[in-house]
């Protein structure tokens, strides 16, 4: 809270310095025409300001990342010495110490009698707090000032305000898009050291090639039926039935309706057609998720009853179909983008030598367009690998190990979603097993956006 | 029966007379949309010749050109009128095939459009759709003529196989007009085929052109009257939608009948 009355003041000085830059930078022109100024006042103002301001922000926000541990470590220093030492030893009475402490600083209740010690340790604790709050107050406030002012005492006409605050913001961006990539990085990380860890339970190639997928571990040892199997064919043999099954019916719609948008289609037809395909897109996975279960799957066993066949009430098929129908947009948003940037000049080259519009389509259109499409499919592909919620719903849970589209598989997102639903122990293979699953889908969709991106790259038609 | 088709509505009949005319368009109007873009234009374009249609720009030449293939369909809100007829046979009537014409009337554009294809693939291109070539044999005999009507045969003999993009700007355009041949059409329009060539190459082009008018009826838009002067046998001159002048091209050079076209070839407007 008091933070951010300190943000406040700091973000309300840079504003203010922003008007002093300016001031100073027109009183600068001494009356003549701002134009013997190198850059426009508002450059100067700008340039001020980041000076104030970021320097400053930029403390602030190292001190809320680093203040905490320095002055726990501190605290926890003065404890009694057999305290001190058990602590600093083992992290995870450190962690037990340090919430008791900060528990009774705090105020709030805790169950075991109050422990002198602990009692000064959460005294000296609240004081650190404080003490390093002020200073904080204190030193970010007068940087502010300072450097605000060093900064404005720069200012001269000649001063090249404008590309100093174009070098700051280029910083700026280069930061942000490096937090995406950080961002990446830590996920892929994470997965990773979890996966090691699962690989110390679970055996390697058991997890690869292993046909039974049954992950109950037995919490005591006269347990029932809890033997913990973790091969994961199953899973991905479920997933790739079902984006099969979803491609199966994507592709063609998908690509039928862009040939149709981008080459038949008049300008309003066109403009009805697009938009209510991307209200498709915009429809949210869970919707489509209990059309599936709840629509789609009971007609497909409906369907299959009255011809003899028996189709499970939570089948590949209803789930497949249902995330083809989810995907159509993508496929035909994309193409038909494609197929627009196909020049017109072969078009009427095309139909200048007397082909009609079929033909060229076929044999025109289609082949210049074809890398920018199949890039659409694998996109489309990687997209129907990820996907939860519809499967979550709709393709049930058992993991079988089939090719008939009418029976009930699973998939590598719905074990992953149930195996982390509801209170898990984080250390067993149970639970770590998510890890290792995230990490192959994630290994998996990788590469075929490489090979999307690849192909799109490699084949690109030069048309002129 | 286009035999006798005479012009008399050509600026020229005497001159004319020796020559069937191969395509006659009469009272042709143009909209593109509420702008109207062509005014009564009357023009008869003799077989066996080439004919320039000069004029500045946006004074219709194209859109005439393009009336002839019919390729102004592909435009939204485009309407014809009046009546132009190909060997006699007006070509605007409901029953005509449009693909059908466009076979027999060929066109090369402005800007050199090969298919992102082999440079076999090109020209195999027109004759495949209309089954004019069974067989690999036959095709490979439909190439090479074309590619050597074109002059294109000695440069792209041994890269068939290579896509026609890789040519250079002025091959790529021989390319198109080899195209265009293999369908073995009647006509050939040419809608300022050299306006992207260096000079070497449009030199080149203006040879061929030449050496073509034995086997097809040529109509070229230019915005070059040297380019005029030096390859046709007819002009005409169109201005702000009008034809405002029409005959042969050393007198439509030399001796203008009009004020306007005088200007125009004299470079003092356009």
């Amino acid at each position: 809270m008091q933070i951010s009355y300190l943000v406040i003041a700091l973000l309300l000085l840079t504003g203010v310095s922003y008007f002093w830059g300016r001031r100073r930078a027109v009183s600068l022109a001494k009356g003549e025409h701002l134009v013997v100024l190198h850059s426009l006042p508002s450059f100067h103002g700008a340039y001020v300001a980041l000076w104030c301001g970021l320097p400053a922000l930029l403390l602030v926000a190292l001190w809320m990342i680093l203040e905490p541990q320095i002055v726990e470590a501190v605290v926890i220093n003065q404890l009694p010495a057999d305290r001190a030492i058990l602590a600093i030893s083992d992290p995870n009475v450190f962690k037990l110490l340090l919430t008791d402490i900060r528990n009774l600083a705090s105020g709030n209740i805790v169950s075991q009698t109050i422990d002198p010690a602990l009692q000064a340790a959460a005294n000296s604790y609240m004081r650190y707090e404080a003490i390093s709050q002020q200073a904080l107050f204190l030193v970010a406030l007068s940087m502010a000032i300072v450097m605000g002012s060093f900064a404005r005492t720069r200012l001269s006409q000649r001063f090249r305000a404008r590309n100093r605050v174009e070098k700051i913001a280029r910083w700026a961006m280069m930061t942000a898009s490096l937090i995406a990539i950080l961002t990446t990085v830590g996920i892929v990380l994470s997965l990773i050291f979890e996966t090691i860890r699962f690989f110390d339970k679970v055996p390697f190639d058991e997890f690869l090639f292993g046909l039974k997928w049954s992950p109950q571990m037995a919490m005591r040892e006269d347990q029932v039926g809890s033997s913990g199997a973790f091969g994961a064919i199953p899973l991905f043999a479920g997933t790739f039935l079902i984006t099969l099954i979803a491609m199966v019916v994507a592709v063609p719609i998908g690509l039928f309706s862009a040939i149709y948008m981008s080459e038949y289609a008049g300008p309003t037809m066109r403009s009805v057609v697009k938009p209510a395909l991307e209200i498709l897109a915009g429809v949210p996975t869970v919707v489509y998720g209990f059309f599936a279960a709840l629509t789609v799957a009971p007609f497909f066993r409906g369907a299959g009853e009255s011809l003899g066949l028996d189709v499970s009430s939570e089948s590949a098929l209803a789930a497949g179909v249902v995330m083809g129908i989810m995907i159509i947009p993508f496929i035909s948003s994309l193409s038909d983008d494609v197929m627009n940037a196909v020049p017109q000049s072969l078009r009427d080259g095309s139909y200048a030598l007397g082909a009609t519009q079929s033909e060229t389509i076929k044999q025109v259109i289609l082949p210049a367009a074809l890398p920018g499409i199949v890039g659409a499919v694998l996109l489309a592909v990687s997209r129907a690998i990820g996907e939860t919620m519809i499967v979550v719903m709709a393709a049930g849970l058992a993991a079988n190990l089939t090719a008939n589209p009418l029976e009930a598989v699973t998939t590598v997102t719905v074990q992953i979603a149930t195996l982390l639903v509801g209170d898990q122990e984080f250390d067993s293979a149970k639970t770590l097993a998510a890890f290792a699953l995230g990490l192959v889908l994630f290994v998996i969709t990788l590469c075929l956006n490489m090979v999307a991106l690849r192909v799109v790259r490699k084949y690109r038609e030069k048309y002129d | 029966m286009s035999v006798a088709e005479q012009l008399e509505n050509s600026g020229q009949p005497e001159k004319a007379v020796e020559r069937k005319s191969k395509v006659i368009g009469k009272d042709i109007t143009v909209h593109y949309g509420e702008k109207q873009a062509l005014f009564d234009v009357n023009l008869a374009i003799p077989e066996h010749q080439v004919t320039a249609l000069i004029g500045p720009s946006g004074c219709g030449k194209s859109t005439f050109l393009r009336c002839i293939n019919r390729m102004n369909d592909v435009i939204d809100g485009c309407r014809v009128g009046g009546e132009l007829t190909v060997d006699g046979v007006d070509i605007y009537r409901s029953n005509i095939d449009v693909v059908e014409l466009r076979a027999r009337v060929g066109m090369v554009f402005q800007k050199p459009n090969p298919f992102p294809k082999s440079i076999y693939d090109n020209i195999a291109y027109g004759p495949r759709i209309h089954g004019q070539a069974s067989g690999r044999g036959e095709m490979d005999e439909v190439v090479e003529t074309s590619l050597r009507r074109a002059g294109l045969w000695d440069e792209a003999k041994d890269r068939l196989e290579e896509p026609g993009t890789s040519l250079s700007g002025g091959q790529q355009q021989r390319l198109c007009i080899a195209r265009a041949i293999a369908v073995n059409p009647d006509v050939i329009l040419m809608d300022e085929p050299c306006s992207a060539l260096d000079p070497i190459a449009t030199a080149r082009i203006e040879e061929l052109i030449d050496e073509l008018r034995e086997r097809f009826t040529i109509v070229i838009v230019t915005h070059s009257m040297q380019q005029a002067a030096r390859v046709s046998q007819r002009t005409a001159f169109f201005h702000l939608g009008v034809l405002v002048d029409e005959g042969e091209t050393d007198q439509i050079f030399t001796n203008p009948k009009d004020e306007r076209t005088q200007d125009y070839i004299t470079g003092r407007f356009g």
